[in-house]
């Protein structure tokens, strides 16, 4: 074969390749790299929606630095996402554990506990309106939180739980964690059962007790996705939207803000585009950074 | 290879004829709505009005109506906007779709005929999308969109529960509202509601004693930064919020409630009062047919100017301007606002009719809610708009007030800041 017909069977074979290739490639470019860098470009303009854009360079992101509302936004997200941290993955792990051993009813459990993630956040916040409501109507407390405590004997505790900015953000927390627990809870059963049970045997036979068990064994083959479900639940409280608006509508003064929905206002109540655009982009850094910092993180956890 | 090539061919091909829209005229036209609860209806009347005329008009319904106004802005911004759709947002971006060639004058064809077709409409509807000489948007004087309905926002009074505390009239002043108010309260009823957790309402409850308490020239004189929000006027109007607060007239939690789960509550008469537009009607129909309320402006509580109610369009369908089927869009708007079809759509959805004469068949209650439309006032007719970042830190300082957590003077200040700072962005 000489090199001519040699290069032609090369770029044939290449380009037919780069055929196969072409149809996601270009949905992809037209689905999510175009969308992206044309909000990058519309974070420096002024713009209404429609009509002409104005060029205002970094005008948009001087202001954002001073928006103290912003910044609020981004704190009570961290408050939320801090919440699950803390409370949601420690209990879903709990729970975990408890469903990998043989139990009665483990299957039931299992499907009890994920019914909250499967339920739209529409519904979720529906239900807990409900249970939170703080009305009364014929000398009754219409919500099924204030009912119990009235009925328990704590009156002094039925409150306005969404009503009030001193426990707003944590009954947001609360409900967050309720819904997003069982995501954790899945993954993690699902890395339990994968850890080889020969290993703890291996420790009962050297002497360990249950809780040498858990820490030399259980937490170390854990580590990798535990480190997973924490990913999760930074990235999805971080982002947490229909929850707040059903369960606060447009927020209680600015006390629920988180940054989605100071995205959403901007472009929905104001009809600042550009400005929107400009808060979508520091978001999608700061949460870029936040997963950098924990794959970082992990990387180091794995190597010890 | 060859065929490869051919397959990938045909298949662009396919994706840019699919994607691109005929120019040329046909006899079918697309509406876009987002009126779940006239969906039905509008599909009836589309049906007949092809079985008159052969025009098929195809109705697509996107709600919720957030999700509809963005889905408008993407089309406009493709150029792929329908025969026929509705605008949901202020009079500048109205003014811009129509810059944008998005808009059809109607004008000509209003006033066809000495101006049948206008005049049979409610004027106050017709203001909601019409451009008068010398407007502040630079676009040519007319008429841009065709109302179907209209709507008000009022005090609506739950009869029943009010005779049980023993009053056996609505309030016709602030004060007697509040006397009422608090007269519920003492026999374990909630004297008022309202879907405060959604701001535009409660701007609008604001704005009403706003206009009452200073009038109308100086509501507008602050908007155009001529007067502070530190005026003693202003803080008279946040005082309302600090009055129904401390009197306790308004429900639990009422800072955080969508307008749905208000509905809800006066509904099942959960409370007695409550601050609503007339589309409630339909609302309740459907939750308590039992019900039995009347309607009544809000009571004013000064006599020095009148009270201005929120009240206009309620929905407002326009012709895209680049359609080519535009002539047929506009015929089939004009049969849509016609009196008989119009008795068609306030009977099926309990909705005001935009026509007149088609105000003879409405309900009793309806007929309440048509007394307001002569004291009825709405931003898109206003002569100047509050900038909405200025609009945002307003209601969102009533809300804090509503909670305690502010004063009106703090509030007043802070709005007054905001405003400042967006003056002296639009002087530079």
């Amino acid at each position: 074969m000489d090199q001519k017909a040699k290069s032609a069977a090369i770029f044939k074979d290449n380009f037919q390749n780069f055929l196969f290739v072409l149809p996601a490639f270009a949905i992809f470019c037209t689905f999510y790299i175009y969308p992206f860098l044309n909000m990058i470009y519309i974070s420096f303009q002024d713009w209404i929606g429609i009509g002409p854009m104005h060029f205002i360079g970094l005008q948009n992101y001087k202001e954002l630095m001073g928006d103290k509302l912003w910044w609020d936004s981004i704190w009570h997200a961290g408050y939320i996402t801090l919440f699950a941290l803390c409370f949601q993955n420690p209990l879903a792990f709990a729970l975990a554990l408890a469903c990998d051993r043989e139990i009665r009813l483990k299957r039931f459990y299992r499907v009890v506990f994920f019914i909250a993630p499967v339920l739209s956040e529409v519904v979720v916040g529906l239900i807990w309106n409900w249970i939170l409501n703080p009305e009364m109507q014929n000398g009754q407390h219409i919500g099924l939180l204030n009912h119990f405590l009235y009925a328990s004997g704590f009156p002094q505790l039925v409150h306005d739980w969404l009503g009030d900015p001193k426990t707003a953000l944590t009954t947001i927390a609360i409900v967050n964690s309720w819904k997003g627990f069982g995501w954790g809870f899945i993954i993690l059963l699902a890395g339990l059962q994968t850890i080889d049970k020969q290993l703890y045997e291996a420790a009962k036979i050297d002497g360990a007790g249950a809780w040498k068990t858990f820490t030399n064994v259980t937490i170390p083959m854990m580590l990798p996705v535990i480190l997973v479900v924490m990913v999760l639940t930074i990235l999805g409280c971080m982002q947490v939207f229909v929850l707040i608006l059903t369960l606060v509508n447009e927020g209680l003064v600015n006390h629920t803000d988180v940054p989605v929905t100071r995205i959403f206002s901007a472009m929905q109540n104001t009809n600042r585009f550009g400005y929107a655009c400009s808060e979508a982009v520091i978001f999608g850094l700061i949460l870029v950074c936040v997963s950098f910092i924990t794959k970082k993180f992990s990387d180091k956890a794995k190597q010890v | 290879m060859r065929k490869l090539m051919t397959w990938c061919t045909c298949l662009i091909f396919v994706l840019f004829v699919g994607c691109s829209q005929s120019p040329e005229p046909s006899n079918k036209l697309l509406l876009w709505h987002w009126m779940t609860d006239r969906n039905d209806a509008l599909e009836k009347l589309a049906q007949e009005y092809q079985q008159k005329t052969g025009i098929e008009v195809d109705v697509q319904l996107f709600a919720p109506s957030d999700s509809y106004s963005q889905k408008v802005i993407a089309a406009a911004q493709a150029s792929v906007l329908p025969d026929i759709y509705g605008i949901l947002d202020k009079k500048s971006i109205v003014s811009d779709f129509i810059q944008a060639g998005f808009v059809a004058n109607l004008t000509d064809a209003m006033q066809v005929d000495g101006g049948a077709w206008e005049n049979s409409l409610f004027d106050k509807a017709l203001a909601d999308k019409r451009f008068d000489a010398g407007n502040n948007y630079g676009i040519k004087p007319g008429i841009y969109g065709v109302p179907i309905d209209v709507t008000n926002e009022q005090i609506i009074y739950n009869k029943k529960l009010l005779s049980k505390a023993g009053i056996s009239k609505p309030p016709l002043t602030f004060e007697e509202f509040v006397k009422d108010g608090q007269l519920l309260r003492r026999v374990g009823i909630t004297p008022f509601v309202s879907g405060w957790g959604e701001l535009w309402l409660l701007d609008c409850f604001a704005s009403n004693y706003a206009f009452n308490i200073m009038g109308e020239d100086k509501v507008f004189a602050t908007f155009r930064g001529q007067v502070k929000y530190t005026d003693p006027d202003w803080i008279k109007v946040f005082n309302v919020f600090v009055e129904l607060r401390d009197k306790g007239i308004l429900i639990d939690g009422i800072v955080t409630k969508g307008n749905k789960y208000a509905e809800q509550d006066f509904a099942l008469e959960r409370a007695a009062f409550s601050f609503n537009g007339s589309w409630c009607v339909n609302v309740y129909h459907d939750m308590n047919p039992d019900l039995i309320y009347g309607v009544i402006p809000p009571p004013p509580i000064s006599t020095a100017f009148p009270l201005k109610i929120w009240g206009s369009a309620g929905s407002t369908f326009v012709v895209n301007g680049s359609s080519p089927n535009k002539d047929k869009a506009i015929a089939f708007l004009k049969w849509l606002t016609a009196k008989e079809q119009q008795m068609v759509l306030a009977e099926a959805t309990n909705n005001l009719p935009s026509n007149k004469e088609a105000l003879l068949s409405i309900s009793p209650i309806l007929g309440e809610f048509a007394k307001g439309m002569d004291q009825s006032t709405h931003p898109n007719i206003w002569p100047v708009n509050e900038d909405p970042s200025v609009s945002e830190a307003f209601d969102r300082g009533i809300q804090a007030i509503i909670i305690g957590e502010k004063t009106p003077q703090q509030v007043a200040q802070e709005v007054q800041i905001v405003k400042d700072r967006q003056m002296a962005k639009g002087n530079n």
